[in-house]
């Protein structure tokens, strides 16, 4: 590989200027629809070969802010520069520099896995000797080798998935637009998709994703957290836990966790609460106060066996921390 | 030219149709099925209607005049009854539908050119077949009446009389289904272009295909005629069978060239395949859509046009409707095409009112289109 390739391909390399180069430029970024405002002023950029999480609740501006940066929306206000293409300006140009998957696994069923491939590759352009290798790659990647003639509305959603996936980069895009793309798909293929989109990312790729699966989102370099259709919350995993240091969360396991979360309200030394399926996290006030006193507190006073250890903060609890006092601040 | 964009649209086109049955049955067996319902079925020629006869003369007269009825072919004789109650029965037993009451004296009137009354009770009930009947037994009436008059006149040596005979042009025995035809190939044509399109549309929109397709570099011409171009031809071929087979069937003359028919079907269908993308920019669903299509293109086809209902015994109000039906102007092409075998120019005001469809439809088409689309 030579070292120009590197540059082009955002690997930094030995003596070069340190960081990838941008491959998504995001400032000032709104949209308005009528009185609502969907997006409000929202920056941030995405590095090439880095994978960056978009999270936010439904209706938080997610979409709207994807479907700006593809060029489908125009902005009200504030630019984005995508692959060096502005958004605003030049919608149609930004098109073939990206790929895009949508939750929906945007195949048609009643064609085949090759046909698909054929028809993204004829609407992007990839044609002839380009497209039999670009489909050979996507076939060797989604695992579907001896399956190029089955009906696409007859794989598995992991599969489909995939193969979404291989249509959305038959183009060699810079750019890869990732729109909750593990939705209603089984645990395994989730992680064996989360394994391409990582190679993506390797061979120089920027994805920007967006999941509620907040323990994938993990997986991301960095992950901006919209609230509103604000930036609430921006930078790598470590950096959105750090407002937990200082601030242990005890997890108590528990067959009635919502008489749990009445008692530990009442206790001087946490400061908030929040139920997780069976379980309740308590974040303490200060770190001295440990699992043990919780667990002292808590015994004899509810029924059936209780159980508390000390949790390393998830993004879930960093989601909740935000929403919670984004509402006390409103 | 067609850039390779617009072909990967209208491959990925056509092969959805070919694997969707339920499609290709509606673009491929419902033509068929309808052709072969409405040329046997839709026929608005009577036969064999049942008939009695209360005949109060029984001269020779009165039975020249019943086997007058009787070969025509057209009526059967049921019963010969003597009184009006027994009329009465026959009529609510639906045992006969038309009863001819023939007057005492009615042979001898008839021979010295007197004027005569014979009287025909039909039922009513319904009253397209009744009309018919009633002209069917008027003609036969006259012919025979025509007949003594002249003998009459003869006998008494006055000057000529005058009778008419009837010709009829084109359809010299005014077989419904040669009418039908033409109806057939723009209601089928209508159903085609303007149905699947929207359905085919509007589904790319409900199952998503339509906004990652949005996100690719593909704008909306490209798009739409990628995905029109396989609707064009199959409902050009289905329009092309629909004729052959009636001509196999129906004995259908096709008198006009086909190269006219074919020019006249394609500019139809270039409406109907507007209206279809029309309607997919207003309806999200299928369901919706497809209410759509059959209020605005199906009904006033079947209805409005000229197919079944002749335009000029409408309300005045339907009629000045009918104006913006654009089958209304196909049919008549069609009908001078196939029947009569005019050259097209003969019709460049229904053409132009067809290009007008299509011109307006087509712009507004895409104007919604291209809004819709970024």
């Amino acid at each position: 590989m030579s070292a120009h390739e590197d540059v082009d391909r955002g690997v930094p390399g030995p003596g070069r200027v340190p960081g990838p180069p941008i491959a998504i430029d995001v400032r000032n970024l709104s949209r308005r629809f009528g009185d609502f405002v969907a997006v409000d002023g929202v920056s941030f950029d995405v590095r090439a070969g880095e994978v960056f999480g978009f999270l936010g609740s439904n209706g938080a501006g997610k979409s709207t802010t994807i479907r700006m940066l593809c060029g489908l929306l125009r902005p009200t206000s504030g630019t984005a520069i995508v692959d060096g293409v502005d958004v605003g300006r030049d919608p149609e140009r930004v098109k073939p520099r990206i790929g895009y998957m949508s939750q929906k696994f945007s195949l048609y069923e009643r064609l085949t896995v090759d046909q698909n491939i054929a028809f993204y590759g004829g609407v992007y352009g990839v044609r002839g000797a380009r497209l039999s290798t670009r489909r050979d790659f996507v076939l060797d990647m989604a695992g579907l080798r001896g399956k190029e003639r089955t009906l696409t509305g007859e794989l598995s959603g992991g599969w489909r998935q995939r193969l979404a996936l291989g249509c959305a980069i038959l183009h060699e895009p810079s750019i890869v637009f990732l729109d909750e793309p593990t939705g209603g798909v089984d645990p395994l293929s989730r992680r064996r998709f989360w394994k391409l989109i990582d190679e993506l990312s390797r061979s120089g790729v920027g994805v920007l994703v967006t999941t509620h699966y907040l323990d994938e989102a993990e997986h991301c370099h960095r992950i901006a957290i919209i609230q509103a259709g604000k930036l609430a919350a921006l930078g790598t995993v470590a950096e959105l836990k750090a407002p937990f240091a200082g601030r242990p969360i005890v997890e108590v396991r528990t067959s009635r966790p919502v008489e749990a979360m009445r008692l530990l309200d009442a206790m001087p030394q946490v400061e908030k609460t929040s139920i997780f399926g069976t379980s309740v996290h308590a974040v303490l006030r200060t770190a001295d106060a440990g699992a043990d006193t919780i667990d002292a507190a808590l015994t004899g006073r509810i029924e059936g066996p209780i159980e508390t250890s000390l949790v390393e903060p998830s993004l879930e609890d960093v989601f909740l921390d935000l929403a919670m006092r984004s509402a006390s601040a409103s | 030219m067609i850039g390779a964009k617009t072909r990967a649209v209208a491959v990925k086109e056509l092969r959805q149709i070919l694997r969707d049955r339920r499609t290709l049955m509606i673009l491929l067996f419902v033509p068929a099925f309808f052709l072969l319902v409405y040329g046997y079925a839709l026929n608005f020629d009577i036969r064999n209607v049942r008939l009695a006869v209360q005949d109060n003369d029984r001269s020779s007269v009165s039975r020249e005049l019943i086997s007058a009825f009787v070969n025509s072919g057209y009526f059967d004789l049921v019963a010969d009854v003597s009184s009006p109650a027994e009329v009465d029965g026959l009529i609510n037993r639906n045992e006969a539908r038309a009863v001819l009451v023939i007057p005492a004296r009615f042979g001898a009137d008839a021979r010295l050119g007197r004027a005569t009354t014979v009287q025909l009770i039909v039922n009513g009930d319904n009253a397209n077949s009744a009309t018919t009947v009633v002209g069917y037994a008027l003609s036969l009436v006259s012919a025979l009446s025509t007949r003594y008059e002249i003998e009459a006149r003869l006998a008494s040596a006055a000057g000529p009389a005058l009778s008419i005979e009837p010709r009829i042009w084109y359809n010299p025995e005014l077989r419904s289904a040669l009418f039908l035809v033409p109806g057939l190939i723009a209601y089928i044509a209508m159903l085609t272009a303007v149905v699947s399109t929207s359905l085919s549309v509007v589904r790319e929109k409900e199952v998503g295909t339509m906004e990652q397709v949005r996100m690719a570099p593909l704008g909306p011409v490209p798009y739409v005629f990628g995905k029109t171009l396989p609707y064009f031809f199959i409902s050009l071929a289905s329009a092309t069978g629909i004729v052959l087979v009636a001509m196999a069937l129906f004995d259908l003359p096709m008198r006009g060239s086909w190269l006219a028919l074919i020019a006249a079907v394609s500019l139809f269908l270039v409406g109907a395949l507007a209206f279809g993308l029309l309607i997919s920019t207003i309806a999200e669903t299928q369901q919706v859509a497809f209410q759509v299509a059959l209020l605005t293109s199906y009904l006033p086809t079947l209805m409005l046009s000229g197919f079944i209902f002749p335009i000029s015994s409408m309300p005045t109000f339907l009629q000045l409707v009918t104006y913006i039906v654009p089958a209304r102007y196909f049919l008549v092409v069609l009908r001078g095409i196939v029947l009569k075998g005019v050259p097209l120019g003969t019709f460049w005001a229904e053409l132009g009112a067809l290009a007008v469809f299509a011109f307006v439809t087509l712009g507004l088409a895409s104007f919604r289109l291209r809004r819709q689309w970024a």
